[in-house]
């Protein structure tokens, strides 16, 4: 399985804080927002957004990185800490 | 390198921790910044905040920026606090404190501390205005342009 974490603006639009499903061989990230935008309108718009940031396994991650079961993948807009 | 990074709901006392900076006989020079809630923000009336964040990717993420301002700098001690959950006006948010052997070190550590910390630390302010209305905070354009002096 993999473990999807939605954070601040995102995770309100969503109505979602967290989902897992089962991992893919092969699949990347940008494979995992494909199928998440799939949902409805608000997902497809919502994951669509340029600035969505990523991080898998609490390290900043791109489109391409590739996924395995047990990893931790999260997405939330730009920072504002501080 | 004595370091101390903390995340908490928790007010910080900046006495206690520029007395646990000070600690260090070889510091000549401590430099500290420290963040509040302010009453304006984007041109809106601001009557709290409050603070979400990515736990586990926070520390993480505190951890190497120290690890990489030491990198750049001699620095004897450090210490990053940062509060999460709901604040009031006026309420302390952030403490970055610098311990080094001269000032020139510790202004510059703090501030790169400082700059990636709101570029990079996973941290989202939720401002509530005077009307009750709440809101999540845009990120900064100046914020990302902050970090071309350290590139």
């Amino acid at each position: 399985m993999i473990k999807i974490l939605f954070f601040a603006s995102l995770k309100d639009q969503l109505k979602t804080e967290s989902i897992e499903l089962p991992a893919n061989e092969n699949q990347c990230v940008d494979m995992l927002l494909k199928h998440l935008s799939t949902r409805d309108a608000i997902w497809q718009k919502a994951l669509s957004n340029s600035a969505l940031c990523i991080a898998v396994n609490h390290t900043i991650a791109v489109k391409s990185t590739v996924l395995k079961t047990g990893d931790e993948v999260a997405f939330f807009p730009p920072v504002t800490g501080g | 390198m004595v370091k101390l990074i903390k995340v908490q709901t928790a007010d910080f006392n900046q006495q206690q921790e520029y007395e646990r900076l000070r600690d260090h006989p070889s510091t000549g020079a401590i430099v500290t910044f420290t963040g509040l809630v302010r009453d304006i923000s984007n041109g809106e009336n601001i009557n709290a905040l409050t603070i979400e964040h990515y736990g586990i990717m926070t520390q993480k993420i505190l951890a190497e920026l120290v690890a990489n301002a030491r990198k750049r700098w001699s620095i004897n001690d450090c210490t990053v606090i940062h509060r999460v959950g709901d604040l009031q006006l006026r309420d302390q948010i952030v403490f970055v404190g610098i311990a080094s052997l001269h000032r020139g070190e510790a202004f510059a550590a703090c501030e790169f501390i400082m700059d990636f910390l709101k570029t990079q630390a996973p941290f989202w302010k939720k401002e509530t205005n005077a009307e009750g209305k709440q809101y999540w905070v845009d990120a900064a354009q100046s914020d990302q342009r902050a970090l071309e002096k350290w590139r």
